[in-house]
């Protein structure tokens, strides 16, 4: 996605190189954003693809070598390519949980039923698993196993979600909008059990059962692991480029070494790897002004990207620091309406804003982002930014 | 004894039908000087008898004290204005242009028109530029206003008209989107038309940065941040198409290049095009299930989407919306833009824009010029090409390769242009500028002849109002004594530059010819004629011969592209020109009030409208203004890159809290137009007024002069 967005950019900025866009799967960049809808049959998959500008998409084409020195790339077929400026978008893969019986005996991948979701092709075998499935469990309760559940509910299978930590997506929510959240799953026929770990899959050849730590097993006939990404590095490392989570970068988008650069999910950015669209970006857009000549001198200086979750009737905005526990200079300001299923608060240290969730009942998301972002004092009651 | 004519008022570009009548005691007309009284038309269709106060006030400056009655004369450079019989002025000015085209070449000279102008006006002003000056350099102040709209229609059609439809059309479709327009401010006869449509049960989406009049009357407002336009029109696209609502048929059978919009929408997925409009998601999804849904729709834009730095791709993916879901080139559905200026339309078709000639034709196509050079008698080969767009006319002025003598008429660049302290500092560095105007404008005041010249009701012409109609304004009254036509002063000044012929000053007469260099151009006026247009309350273009009933509704059958499909544009967002930062936090938006007009060189001039409207302000909304400590009526000093504008604050919740606004109608301390940004629509050239980067603070003691100055300025 993030070399989409900068081939895309760097054209409609008057670069004049010849861009070529790499990648290992079978089509030209799309949109992952959109991957749970393309599972509930929202979008075909051939209605996702993302505009490249003046680029040359080689889809199936899987650089295997990076050469620095020499400014080349090999290619699975042997092929070697030459280049004047390399962009690394390589992205993430999913994690692998440490789960018994994830894999096939005979070394052959995924046991049968058992899906992660990170590409199309993925989406296409899961939704053609999905037509006979009877039951299934998602492990791992962050923002993709959330919209993954709700996707197979959609879909009239009954789903349920694992999850590891203490309530739904902890790193965005806190424990009383993550239970509001597992009560708007109940309602759309998903079941969350949180703080339990997933630690073997039963079955033969397919995959039969969930069984948890704590020794109770899940009947299900399909498994979508859903336990967070990873930088894709092996290119940069093997090339002998400085890997930390991910690639690291400076604020030019330049990795260690000359002409090298890396945005989106592989990069490492003032040690963060955002791992999210938005940010991705937001890299795209700032290499792109920088390679096309149109702002040599353009610097990324960092997003603040807001969670967000706008699919299926649910909703939520979560900004900044949310858990108040972590600072005792912190105030809270929450309302609730359980009628309406609505969660909303703000987090501040005296009169900024330094977190805050909407859950639910988001018109107040504009004027929220605003003040997070902009990091004014606030000068009224900040009441207003709930109602 | 009283007579009565039908004509149309002066101002925007519904160019209502109005009736003029004159000669009675004017005292007992109630009209305390002016020589005209206005009475309703309820016969002519667009305004059906309605009037705004700007247009009901009109003949006020029929009345020789609100204007010029002599030419005017500077003797030399910083020296004062005198007055001038009218032989002494042509022969200064066409002494004057003629020795700055021999000292430094026919491109020396420049010409600046205006959308207001009727047809034969700029059709004969493109005439003498073309074939007496033979400039390069003609371009007008409708590259302010229409530009991109033109310039997206013609990308995505093949043609450029305001409207592909008649107003009346609008009560009768299902969904209207109207994006940056305040017609209840702007043009407040043309509201009826939204408020059938909800009567009859249409829907109403107005996209603004401020809840405006015509917002409040919504179904649904979207407030994005000004330069979100685009962003919001590609989220739309993709919940069209998420939600499957595309009309496959339609854009299989009558488009092309949908692959192409379809992923610039895909690049604009709903969290994305809440975080770059600021519109919540849930707002996004009520529009486009609203639009989606409708079996018929149109699309509107004004200044709003389209006066930015990236105005073509705005309106071209708002257009791209209405092709996906099969809402154009069909009854009751399409995309209009409504046009500003009273000629807007028809000021853009006959040869005052830089690149083009009579008949919407273009300057570079070898044929058109051929067309054109043979109606007007000359080799195709003495014709030049394309000159410099307005903003870099008016920049260039005074400066090497740039224009050194500036005929302008129609126009007010020093309160209207973007950047105007700049473009003021260029008008002073010309050897010569004659200024054109009934009234001595900001820009006259800086000439050094000044022309005194008839207005609407004083003169025969034609416009062509924003549906593409063709209408027809008559002399109603003769002028006070020493006031001329432009079509006499083109006449004089062509006799004066040794071109005797091809210069009548009868308008019909320059209409007959007109018709002729349009025949067979997009905008194809030869079956048109002032018989006609008096017989059928306006004739729509394109009219191609007398038997010819002329098209009201354009694109049923086929688009005017070679293929007969509309393209869509396929267009991504971009940032603005300049974007917010640390040292500018704020949008400045700028805009217009109900009393006052364009630069208000006609409005600021006639009482009753400024009682309504008396000055400048800034609107900020109350957790801004409590932020600066601002408090109602408080001056508040306005800065961007450019310069300072000062105004007194007007707090009101209608606006977001991230961005301010400013009307443009005046000059002085608290002109809004020394603010904004020349930043240019690579496509259409046009500036970026609608939006630029500035800070906002309470002006303190240092500024009072700077005030007084305003006050003095308006009471001017």
């Amino acid at each position: 996605m993030a070399a989409a967005r900068f081939a895309e950019r760097y054209t409609a900025l008057g670069g004049t190189g010849r861009v070529t866009v790499y990648g290992a799967e079978p089509r030209p960049p799309y949109n992952r954003v959109l991957l749970a809808d393309v599972l509930t049959g929202r979008y075909d998959a051939e209605s996702i693809a993302l505009p490249l500008g003046g680029a040359e998409p080689r889809p199936g084409c899987e650089v295997v070598a990076l050469d620095p020195a020499a400014r080349t790339l090999g290619l699975a077929d042997g092929t070697v390519e030459p280049w004047d400026e390399l962009v690394l978008a390589t992205g993430a893969n999913p994690v692998l949980p440490p789960i018994r019986g994830l894999r096939r005996v005979d070394g052959g991948g995924l046991t049968e039923g058992v899906h992660t979701l990170r590409t199309l092709e993925d989406c296409g075998r899961l939704a053609e698993d999905a037509v006979a499935a009877r039951r299934a469990v998602v492990i791992g309760g962050g923002v993709l196993g959330v919209s993954a559940a709700r996707a197979l509910a959609a879909l009239g299978v009954p789903t349920e979600i694992v999850h590891q930590g203490p309530y739904l997506i902890e790193r965005q929510l806190d424990a009383q909008a993550g239970e509001v959240l597992r009560g708007r799953l109940r309602e759309v026929g998903v079941e969350t059990y949180p703080g339990n770990r997933a630690r073997a899959l039963r079955g033969e050849d397919r995959v039969t059962g969930v069984e948890l730590a704590n020794g109770y097993v899940l009947d299900c006939d399909l498994v979508v692991l859903a336990c967070g990404t990873r930088p894709r590095t092996a290119l940069a490392h093997t090339a002998g480029l400085p890997v930390a989570t991910g690639v690291p970068v400076d604020d030019a988008l330049a990795t260690a070494a000359p002409g090298v650069h890396a945005i989106g999910d592989c990069a490492e950015h003032r040690s963060t790897v955002h791992g999210l669209a938005l940010p991705a970006w937001d890299q795209a857009d700032v290499l792109a002004l920088r390679l096309s000549g149109a702002e040599p001198d353009a610097r990324y200086t960092g997003s603040r990207p807001p969670a967000r979750l706008s699919t299926g009737g649910l909703e939520y905005a979560a900004f900044g620091a949310v858990d108040e526990s972590l600072d005792p200079g912190l105030d809270v300001l929450r309302l609730t309406d359980a009628t309406r299923g609505s969660y909303k608060k703000l987090v501040l240290r005296g009169d900024r804003l330094v977190g805050a969730i909407l859950l639910g009942d988001l018109a107040g998301v504009d004027a929220l982002a605003e003040a997070w972002q902009r990091d004014d004092p606030l000068v009224d009651h900040p009441l207003h930014l709930l109602t | 004894m009283t007579t009565t004519t039908d004509t149309h008022c002066p101002y925007c570009s519904l160019q209502c039908g109005m009736r003029l009548r004159t000669g009675g005691d004017p005292a007992a007309a109630g009209a305390a000087e002016a020589p005209a009284e206005v009475l309703e038309r309820p016969g002519f269709p667009v305004n059906r008898g309605a009037l705004c106060s700007k247009g009901r006030s009109a003949p006020a400056l029929l009345a020789p004290g609100a204007r010029l009655t002599g030419p005017l004369l500077r003797d030399r450079p910083g020296g004062p204005l005198r007055s001038a019989g009218w032989a002494e002025a042509l022969d200064r000015v066409a002494a004057g242009l003629a020795e700055v085209r021999e000292r430094h070449g026919a491109d020396a000279v420049g010409v600046f028109g205006g959308g207001g102008l009727t047809n034969e006006k700029a059709y004969q002003l493109g005439k003498f530029a073309r074939v007496v000056l033979r400039t390069a350099n003609i371009d007008y102040n409708g590259r302010f206003c229409m530009s991109s709209a033109a310039a997206a229609h013609r990308r995505a059609f093949g043609l450029d008209r305001g409207l592909p439809f008649p107003l009346a059309d609008i009560p009768h479709t299902g969904c209207l989107i109207l994006v940056g327009g305040n017609p209840a401010e702007t043009m407040p006869p043309a509201l009826r038309y939204f408020r059938e449509l909800r009567e009859n049960g249409g829907t109403l989406i107005v996209v603004d940065p401020r809840r405006t009049r015509t917002a409040a009357e919504a179904d649904l407002h979207l407030q994005p941040r000004p330069g979100g336009d685009l962003a919001l029109a590609l989220g739309l696209l993709h919940l069209v198409i998420a939600d499957g609502r595309v009309d496959e048929e339609f854009v299989a059978a009558r488009t092309t290049g949908f692959d192409r919009a379809r992923a610039a929408a895909m690049a604009h997925w709903p969290d994305r095009v809440e975080r770059i409009t600021g519109v919540p998601v849930s707002r996004l999804r009520a529009a486009a299930e609203l639009f989606g849904r409708a079996e018929t729709g149109m699309v509107l834009t004004a200044r709003g989407p389209e006066q930015q730095s990236k105005g073509t791709d705005t309106v071209g993916a708002w257009i791209d919306l209405c092709l996906a879901t099969g809402k154009a080139g069909r009854p009751y559905s399409g995309y209009g833009c409504l046009t500003g200026q009273g000629n807007g339309q028809g000021g853009r078709e006959h040869g005052q824009k830089a690149d083009q000639l009579p008949g919407y034709r273009s300057i570079e196509d070898p044929a058109a010029r051929a067309h054109v050079a043979g109606v007007w008698g000359v080799d195709p080969a003495e014709l030049p090409g394309a000159g410099r767009s307005a903003y870099e006319l008016l920049d260039g002025l005074g400066r090497p390769g740039g224009a050194r003598a500036l005929l302008l008429t129609g126009s007010n660049p020093v309160v209207s242009a973007p950047n105007a302290a700049h473009v003021t500092a260029r008008l002073r560095g010309l050897d010569l500028l004659v200024v054109a105007d009934p009234v001595l404008s900001e820009t006259a005041r800086l000439a050094d002849v000044v022309l005194p010249v008839t207005q609407w009701a004083e003169e025969d012409g034609t416009t062509t109002n924003l549906e593409g109609r063709v209408i027809l304004r008559r002399r109603a009254l003769d002028p006070p004594e020493g006031v001329r036509s432009e079509l006499w002063v083109l006449r004089e000044l062509a006799a004066r530059l040794g071109v005797e012929k091809g210069f009548p000053d009868a308008a019909e007469e320059v209409f007959d010819e007109l018709r002729r260099a349009s025949a067979g151009g997009d905008a194809d006026y030869s079956g048109i004629s002032y018989r006609r247009i008096a017989a059928e309350d306006g004739v729509f273009w394109p009219c191609p011969d007398d038997a010819h009933p002329g098209t009201p509704r354009l694109f049923l059958d086929r688009f005017a592209t070679p293929d007969g499909r509309a393209r869509f544009a396929g267009v991504t967002h971009r940032p603005a020109g300049e974007e917010p930062d640390r040292d500018y936090p704020l949008h400045l938006t700028t805009g217009r009030v109900l009393a006052q007009y364009q630069s208000g060189a006609q409005t600021r001039r006639v009482p009753e409208l400024n009682a309504a409207a008396p000055g400048p302000f800034v609107e900020l909304h109350p957790r801004l203004a409590a932020r600066l400590a601002v408090a109602e009526g408080d001056l508040v000093a306005v800065t961007s890159r450019r310069g300072r504008a000062v105004a007194p604050a007007r707090i009101t919740d209608a606006i977001r809290p991230d961005t301010v606004f400013m009307p443009f109608h005046w000059p002085g301390a608290g002109r809004a137009n020394t603010l904004t940004n020349p930043a240019l629509d690579p496509v259409s050239r046009m500036p970026e007024f609608k939006l630029c980067a500035v800070r906002v603070e309470r002006a303190h003691e240092t500024t009072h002069e700077t005030a007084r100055e305003t006050a003095q300025e308006v009471a001017r």
